[in-house]
């Protein structure tokens, strides 16, 4: 099998480590070759962070490139529309809705573009995105986003949901496990 | 920890079960990005004593101490750490080893952390020991384990030089089981003691021991060919060869050199003789390229390859005349997102207080070089550890009065352990009239929360030495040493202005616990009164990147803020209230 690559975005503390350690989990648990590279230090502090996913028979390079990535996963909208060239072709986006304005937004040196999910379906990609915020503080935790994305994006995986919860249960600190099982299943059963 | 099993691995995390299966007893390290989770993944195991040293420089000649009693030993450090560690190094090339002794060096390829973008394999060569670079985590391990034979083996110590992809890559590794060898200590004054007379007999020695390391360099396993065709051959080296496998799989041939100093003769002739084009791919400084063309062989690298910046798949296909697919973009420009001081970050309000009394700043390295960044805008320059002090003293002794009463310097609680304190002491032994601002923030930040000497505790957490900053400063002759709560507007301005304005050296400490601490008590969010905000922007001063203006007015993002209340402090409108719910 042909590496297949998962990109996971945001912006820096929302908790994307989390979601490339569970997946990196699943994924070893599944019998693949598994590579995870991770961003730390200063682009951690509210930037722009990226952490790339590669499973298959064999992964070489520990990064993904542009016009690669199977599948992008955006924590934040504005993220998902940064990265869009490194999507391959017929690849999906799955993205949260929330917006969070970096700080050229903030001191007003530029906008926060309107309208991204339609322009990047204008743009020809397939695009699912979801108010991960608000299942996240259904399921009990703002801090659950990156479980709702994940259960989202197991949608469109061809493994069973038990496997899936195995990795939650190994990643997440016992006290918080039903919260963030019922955080992966509204982002899983979300309808867009 | 069991024992042998496949385990998906960070590489720096592998390097530090490598030192734990190669015996290692004794770990001294400054963090550093890309290197720092080596020694913290170390510190889990109870049977290797690991501390963090005040710089790189005193926990290499603390790890050759424990080298020298008779204990494998390690130390780590980034590239420019191992600038600051390489006095001792290139002496040690000389003294040797007892038990083996491995120096791990992490590269920034990229700049991902870094204020330079140096190639670390330059001090292998100038100071003569041996490098071994892993590709993966899986090397990352094996690489470590057999430079602590290497080091035995040739008395010497091993340069292990990493790289950000590597070092904070995971991939799937195999672990083994720990086994502790013991040398006895010997006195051996000649090969101990580098004064003239014995150190002219150990460069020989150092000369002979090269000449063996690349005879052991034509047949090392560290070093391999993986023949593809006759066509094109590519030598490689680091996250490098990954690159050139994703791009070529098995369609080119392949040496992929695992020992980088010093790099073999016969082994690149022979692999040359049997493709038709020879190209380097490596990242930074053509340094094999160059060992290839002394050869006296054609061959192609950094006429293809950048030596500006990382390289990745696409930069690699491009570079040898492949077009890569980029089927999706967006027609409007994405504003950027640059790092930024978080929420309730204790730097924010000390700098405000500079810009607003339009201080010239000479930085230094940690979070607050965001200072340098808009909106504050304040840090004017940053070099490297603890340049702030020395640079405001050759600033203000050039400059006098005209800069004396506005230029500072800022530096972080451990940059000023690390190499703030011999600035300090230039301070007050050349007598110039400098304010040095300690930004004491009780941790070291952009590193990920390492303790250092002024914390009060050690790398495991428990309790330690704790140097007290203001006794430091009045133990070197400062009279004047003043404490601030960078919370508190006012009185950083007041005290910012009565230190500035006296004719003496004084140093000010801005004291307040970085604000992602877990011990750290935060105040509840605050929210903006839509009825008394009238959208005048003068809480967007700071920077705050929990603060934006929706619809003409102030909005507070309450998962963001904790409560610092330095916003509340510009507002003349007392716009900001309390949602009086704990976070």
């Amino acid at each position: 099998m042909k590496a297949k690559n998962i990109m996971i975005v945001g912006v820096g503390g929302q908790g994307s480590l989390l979601a490339s350690k569970l997946l990196g989990h699943l994924l070893l648990s599944q019998g693949y070759d598994v590579k995870v590279s991770e961003v730390h230090g200063m682009s951690q502090r509210g930037g722009s962070v990226v952490t790339y996913v590669r499973y298959g028979d064999h992964v070489y390079s520990p990064v993904i490139d542009q016009g690669e990535a199977d599948f992008i996963v955006s924590f934040e909208l504005l993220e998902a529309a940064r990265w869009i060239s490194y999507l391959r072709k017929g690849g999906v986006i799955v993205t949260n809705t929330q917006q969070i304005d970096p700080m050229p937004v903030i001191t007003g040196a530029a906008v926060y573009p309107d309208q991204l999910v339609d322009k990047m379906r204008d743009a020809g990609a397939k695009v699912d995105a979801l108010d991960c915020l608000k299942l996240a503080q259904e399921a009990g935790s703002a801090k659950a986003v990156n479980i709702v994305l994940l259960g989202r994006l197991s949608h469109y995986f061809d493994l069973p949901l038990e496997a899936w919860m195995r990795s939650i249960e190994a990643n997440v600190p016992a006290k918080f496990l039903e919260m963030n099982q019922n955080a992966f299943r509204l982002g899983r059963e979300a309808s867009e | 920890m069991t024992e042998k099993q496949k385990e998906l691995m960070l590489g720096n995390k592998a390097v530090a079960r490598g030192l734990y299966e190669a015996g290692v007893c004794f770990i001294s390290s400054y963090p550093g990005t890309p290197s720092t989770e080596i020694t913290e993944e170390a510190a889990k195991y109870d049977e290797i004593y690991c501390e963090w040293a005040p710089n790189e420089k005193v926990a290499m000649e603390a790890a050759f101490g424990a080298s020298l009693a008779g204990r494998r030993a390690f130390c780590a450090q980034k590239h420019v750490g191992l600038n600051v560690a390489a006095d001792p190094l290139y002496t040690m090339s000389y003294t040797g080893v007892n038990a083996g002794f491995v120096i791990a060096v992490a590269d920034d390829a990229g700049m991902h952390s870094s204020q330079n973008e140096q190639d670390s394999r330059h001090h292998a060569i100038a100071a003569k020991v041996p490098m071994i670079e892993p590709s993966d985590s899986r090397e990352a391990l094996e690489y470590t384990r057999l430079a602590y034979e290497l080091s035995e083996r040739f008395d010497t110590p091993v340069l292990l030089k990493m790289c950000t992809r590597v070092a904070h890559s995971q991939s799937i590794v195999e672990t083994g089981t720990r086994t502790v060898p013991d040398k006895p200590y010997e006195k051996n004054i000649p090969k101990y003691v580098m004064m003239p007379g014995n150190a002219i007999r150990r460069h020989p020695i150092v000369e002979e021991r090269t000449r063996a390391l690349i005879e052991y360099a034509e047949t090392s396993p560290l070093n391999r060919v993986e023949m593809g065709g006759t066509e094109l051959g590519i030598i490689t080296s680091s996250t490098s060869y990954q690159y050139v496998k994703e791009v070529f799989g098995d369609r080119v041939s392949v040496l992929k050199l695992g020992l980088v100093h010093p790099l073999p003769v016969r082994l690149i002739r022979e692999f040359a003789s049997r493709v038709k084009k020879l190209c380097v791919v490596e990242e930074l400084d053509p340094i094999i390229e160059n060992h290839v063309r002394g050869l006296g062989l054609t061959v192609s690298g950094k006429d293809l390859l950048p030596v500006c910046g990382e390289f990745s798949q696409n930069l690699i296909a491009r570079a040898f005349g492949r077009t890569c697919d980029v089927p999706y973009s967006l027609g409007e420009s994405i504003p950027g997102r640059p790092p930024v001081m978080c929420a309730g970050c204790p730097h924010r309000g000390l700098f405000y207080t500079l810009k607003r009394n339009n201080c010239t700043v000479l930085g230094d390295i940690g979070c607050y070089t965001l200072g340098a960044v808009a909106p504050l805008s304040s840090i004017e320059m940053t070099l490297c550890m603890g340049a702030s002090i020395g640079a405001l003293h050759g600033f203000n002794k050039v400059r006098g009065a005209e800069s004396e009463g506005k230029t500072v310097a800022v530096i972080g609680d451990s940059t000023f352990m690390h190499s703030g304190m011999t600035g300090l002491a230039n301070v007050a032994y050349n007598q110039s009239n400098s304010t040095v601002i300690i930004l004491d923030n009780s941790i070291t930040g952009m590193t990920g929360h390492q303790q250092n000497p002024t914390t009060g505790y050690n790398i495991k957490g428990d309790p330690a030495g704790k140097i007290d900053l203001e006794a430091l400063c009045r133990a070197m002759g400062f009279e004047c040493v003043r404490v601030v709560d960078p919370y508190d507007l006012a009185q950083c301005d007041t005290v910012l202005k009565e230190e500035l304005s006296i004719a003496a050296p004084s140093v000010i400490i801005s004291r307040r616990p970085c604000a992602l601490l877990k011990y750290v008590r935060h105040k509840a969010p605050l929210r903006v009164s839509s009825d008394r905000c009238v959208g005048c922007k003068s809480c967007m001063r700071i920077g705050c990147p929990a603060i934006s203006i929706k619809a003409g007015k102030a909005h507070v993002d309450n998962t963001l803020c904790v409560g610092c209340g330095v916003c509340s402090q510009l507002c003349r409108f007392g716009a900001f209230e309390s949602t009086g719910k704990e976070a």
